[in-house]
């Protein structure tokens, strides 16, 4: 039944897409054309592969590096992330795209949104238009979503299957234990708004716990948040959301709020057992059912039910995948099935969020969901889809720059040693401005 | 009587001198050691006995890491030993046959420039591969020679540092009234150079492929530029990698696995030849 | 030594050239060419936009790339870094190696199990740099067995925060270099006091010398020349260090850049392709690595005489 559905949103999607590939060709510039063998698709973890072989009916698995649509062959390029690997494998090889054999071009590669203005912002990535997708098609879309991979002149260039809204989580025998409460509405209100956020630090403290974990929990809220990009007109540029970030910490780090622990490293973690002494954390779906949840060796679940989410201060977005398509691909076709099933059909969105406990890029299933009585066992029985669906709608992505990754990071390991006491303030933004020009050294920094 | 009492002194002394000797050469030994009695006892423990604190007695968990840390795709393990064991041998290979050949040149022959090349050799021993590094790298870049492991093995012909120790190993042994009777006997001077040089320069030829070959073996610098696809990286590259994961979830045990099978083939080597590293060590560059 | 035969061998010497092609010809590919290179890129802006898609240049720019490295405060503070965590290590170093040098090559010390000892203290220096500072990383990150260790034995109520504390880091590298090192140089160092007359300190010991007096008025004196050239050496390697400081900082040099090193720097700009500012770093270290050389041929010449 479901399947039969399935194909049929399909075609009906697939016949509207070929009519509108038909007029719109001409006005892009990119290069697409259909028949290609191989599928070659750039990627930095398997994220996406399991999603395909899960969801996607027309994939089918033959190995951790192949697959196979029809007769074409899925071939996987995966890189890891870290040291920005990524990046340099998958620049390498759009830089030798013009010269590659049809098989070994590149034809779909995923992007993250810190970086994906360096991408969609050149002509290496295809207008979705290009390979067939309709205004229509992905009305049902969060609409950060699409600015995030909207390039300068407003062509949109890559879509996603995945919303990534956050929300607070906390701790719920802490919240008891100190605010004389667990519900999610009632501590809302004790962390509406950054003063009251703070003064909530305060009492934590005064209990013995901590309010965050350490350095950069807050830092995503902030930035996100920042009413003006990284950089203007080629010069850097620090929003004033970005030092009240820094300001805050180094309020928490001297007042002993925090663990003092930077985001990943060690230690940040304890929070998450049933001995942390964390209040909360921040984070969307895929934080909150994978880096949040702990398992042990035999992949059960050990803190069940000791946290609950809530709004918290502000709304905000932490990653998701998106997918572009290369220009020069020959598997156009391949390329808009896939975008489409993934990206706008509601029946594969709803399994993702089922199967996944992700949150997916579609208003309508979402809502339905929503309605529907979902509950994450994480959160002891908790529905947080009301939550993410209002965040999703309130998220913005004026300021996104090709330069967000560098920033963010750089900001994030110098103001480090400004809370550890290890500089000053001004030292710490100084060696952030020169870590910036050796990375780009494109930009102005003063 | 004086001389007694300074003898009394000096057999005294000497004695407390011994014991201060032992124990000090005791604690560096111990200080040497410590760090990898920890490290080969983590790898035998759980990530989370690992994190609950130290120990001095090993866990049973050796197996289950080291199938863990085979399972474990994003760190290509069994390719990295393979790629590092291509191109440390290879590199050793290289390096000694093509540095005794150099060596023999310099040592056999007389010629015009003779002098020069053996100067200007001298001269570029010691400046580091860093600094013409860019150049390299440019160079592999531009040609598409990346991510291959011979640019890695090849510029090991020429090895200033081995010919040099090679080079003063010949001078003690290889006597010119040899090669004279082996041209007399009428052997052809490549010949000569294969089955009779060759031979008698083994035991320092030995050293020197262990010293290269451990050096090639521990390198990172340049290989972590050339070398991109994750099928192609050597051992140093994916301890790099494994720092820069993410360390607040990462399996402590399958880390310190991975430690201990990067420098265990060293320490078995050792084990068996240090005493001929440890003497073969300054006959080159201490040579009275 | 090549005298009488000379004139004989002559119809051979042609083979002298044939044996040193390979070593010249790749000598030439792999290490000349790639150094002028370098010092021609260094003479131009050379790099990738946006991080990494955009190439701008190669633009002449004449002597900017060096301008700017100058002009910016951070080259003499990587070099400062470098050079002060080469001295943290190099003194102890060479400090514990003439005591254990002077120890072992001392028959009337009789020390028991010396291969043993020798062969444990030049371990450390045929172990992967790289893994050794992972290990070094594990073992005194905030929560690893270090800080464990020392609160089980009461001597730290919380764990201490080694890479966070800029002192604690550059001795945790100035550490290791110490015990990857002072293995090497002791055996160097005994090589050198084996060479020195031993009647001239038995001499002296019968004559009443303290062992001490024997071991600074006579020992040292004699072995100057294989100190300085253990000291240039090391000190060549010393302005090399990378290794260790980029796989414990995971390659920020951190905390406050204290720890970043000279070659930390110029792997940042090949990472990221600035060939510009790369070569303009290349050619100082070049440059500055090219006197010290001439030092240590010097030294070795000497010894050739």
């Amino acid at each position: 039944m479901k399947k039969k559905l399935l194909a049929l949103v399909l075609a009906a999607t697939m016949a509207l897409g070929l009519a509108a590939c038909g007029s719109d060709k001409e006005a892009s510039k990119g290069e697409a054309t259909d028949g290609g063998k191989v599928f070659n698709i750039y990627c930095w973890n398997n994220e996406f592969r399991t999603r395909l072989t899960d969801h996607y009916d027309a994939y089918e698995a033959v190995s951790e590096t192949e697959g196979k649509i029809g007769d074409v062959i899925v071939k996987w390029h995966e890189t890891p992330n870290a040291d920005n690997q990524y990046q340099n494998a998958l620049d390498a090889a759009l830089l030798a795209q013009k010269d590659a054999a049809a098989d070994d071009k590149v034809d779909l590669f995923l992007v993250e949104a810190d970086y994906a203005v360096k991408y969609v912002d050149t002509d290496y990535t295809l207008d979705v238009k290009t390979v067939g997708i309709t205004k229509d098609d992905i009305k049902d879309q969060y609409k950060y979503t699409q600015d995030a991979v909207t390039d300068s002149k407003g062509v949109l260039k890559g879509l996603s299957w995945q919303g990534c809204p956050c929300v607070m989580i906390y701790k719920a025998d802490i919240a008891e234990s100190v605010l004389g409460t667990s519900d999610p509405a009632a501590v809302q209100e004790y962390v509406k708004d950054w003063d009251t956020f703070n003064a909530t630090a305060e009492t934590m403290k005064a209990a013995g716990y901590k309010m965050v974990s350490g350095y950069d929990d807050t830092f995503r809220i902030f930035s996100n948040n920042a009413t003006s990009p990284w950089v203007k007109d080629g010069k850097l540029n620090i929003d004033a959301s970005i030092k009240d970030w820094i300001d805050q910490t180094k309020l928490f780090t001297q007042n002993e709020y925090n663990n003092k622990t930077t985001l990943w490293g060690d230690g940040w973690s304890t929070g998450f057992t049933a001995e942390g002494d964390v209040f909360c954390y921040f984070g969307p779906a895929w934080f909150v059912d994978y880096t949040a949840r702990q398992k042990d060796a035999d992949g059960n679940a050990t803190n069940d039910g000791l946290f609950k989410a809530t709004e918290g201060p502000q709304s905000f977005f932490w990653g998701g995948t998106w997918m572009c398509a290369a220009n020069g691909t020959d598997n156009a076709k391949e390329i808009k099935d896939m975008m489409l099933a993934m990206t706008t059909d509601a029946e594969v969105m709803k399994g993702i969020v089922e199967k996944d406990a992700d949150f997916a890029n579609n208003k309508k299933a979402m809502e339905e969901m929503a309605a529907s009585g979902y509950t994450s066992d994480f959160l002891g029985g908790q529905n947080p889809l009301p939550m993410y669906i209002a965040g999703a709608e309130k998220i913005s992505l004026e300021n996104i720059t090709a330069y967000d990754q560098g920033c963010n990071e750089k900001i994030q390991s110098c103001m480090k040693d400004y809370f550890d006491g290890n500089c000053t303030y001004e030292e710490a933004l100084a060696n952030f401005k020169n870590e910036v020009k050796t990375m780009y050294p494109e930009l102005t920094v003063e | 009587m004086d001389s007694y009492i300074i003898k009394e002194e000096n057999t005294l002394g000497i004695r407390a001198r011994r014991i201060i000797a032992h124990v000090v050469l005791i604690f560096m030994t111990l200080l040497c050691l410590f760090w990898f009695y920890v490290l080969f006892i983590n790898a035998t423990r759980t990530n989370s006995e690992i994190m609950l604190g130290f120990s001095f007695l090993p866990g049973d968990m050796l197996v289950k890491n080291f199938k863990n840390l085979l399972a474990d795709d994003s760190i290509p393990i069994v390719s990295g030993l393979i790629n590092s064991l291509i191109v440390s041998g290879g590199t050793a290979i290289l390096a000694t046959y093509f540095s005794t050949m150099t060596a023999f040149a310099i040592h056999a022959y007389n010629f015009k420039f003779k002098n020069a090349i053996f100067t200007f050799i001298l001269m570029v021993m010691m400046i580091p591969t860093q600094v013409t590094s860019l150049g390299f790298i440019k160079m592999l870049r531009d040609l598409d020679w990346t991510n291959q492991l011979w640019p890695l093995i090849i510029p090991s012909i020429a090895s200033p540092t081995v010919f040099f120790y090679l080079k003063q190993y010949m001078q003690s042994c290889l006597p010119h009234s040899l090669l004279e009777a082996a041209r007399i006997d009428g052997s052809g001077e490549f010949r000569t150079f294969n089955t009779i040089v060759m031979p008698l320069m083994k035991p320092a030829i030995a050293v020197q492929a262990i010293f290269t070959f451990v050096s090639s073996w521990n390198n990172y610098f340049t290989p972590a530029l050339i070398l991109t696809d994750l099928e192609k990286k050597t051992l140093p590259i994916l301890l790099a990698m494994l720092r820069s994961k993410d360390w607040s979830t990462l399996d402590r045990g399958q880390v310190y696995m991975m430690i201990s099978l990067s420098i265990l083939p060293v320490i078995v080597v050792y084990m068996f030849l240090s005493k001929h590293i440890v003497q073969g060590l300054t006959v080159g560059s201490v040579k009275e | 030594m090549n005298t009488p035969k000379n004139k004989k061998c002559v119809s051979y010497n042609k083979w002298g050239y044939i044996f040193l092609i390979p070593f010249v010809v790749t000598y030439l590919i792999f290490q000349l060419y790639p150094l002028f290179s370098t010092i021609y890129n260094s003479f131009f802006e050379n790099y990738m936009a946006q991080g990494g898609l955009i190439q701008v240049g190669p633009n002449f720019v004449g002597l900017d790339n060096y301008k700017e490295l100058f002009s910016n405060a951070n080259i003499g503070k990587y070099l400062g870094n470098t050079l002060i965590m080469w001295i943290m290590g190099f003194i102890p170093q060479i400090l514990v190696s003439l005591l254990l040098a002077s120890w072992f090559s001392n028959m009337r010390l009789r020390i028991k199990a010396s291969g043993f000892f020798k062969a444990v203290i030049y371990l450390p220096n045929l172990i992967m740099a790289s893994a050794f500072s992972m290990l070094f990383f594990a073992l005194f990150s905030d929560n690893g067995p270090i800080n464990k260790l020392l609160m089980s034995w009461g001597m730290l109520n919380e764990p201490f925060r080694f890479f966070s504390n800029i002192w604690a880091t550059r001795i945790l590298v100035a550490f290791m270099n110490f015990l990857m090192w002072f293995g090497n140089t002791t055996i160097l160092l005994m090589a050198g006091i084996m060479g020195i007359d031993t009647s001239l300190m038995e001499a002296a010991e019968v004559d009443g010398a303290k062992p001490s007096q024997v071991f600074f008025r006579i020992t040292l004196p004699l072995l100057k020349p294989i100190l300085v050239y253990v000291m240039i050496t090391s000190l060549l390697g010393g302005l090399q260090m990378y290794d260790v400081p980029q796989i414990l900082t995971n390659g920020t040099g951190s905390p406050v850049n204290s720890t970043k090193t000279l070659i930390m720097f110029l792997n940042d700009h090949l990472y990221s392709k600035n060939y510009g500012m790369g070569g303009a770093l290349s050619v100082i270290l070049f440059v500055i690595t090219g006197i010290l050389s001439l030092f240590v041929y010097r030294s070795m010449v000497k010894k050739e005489d």
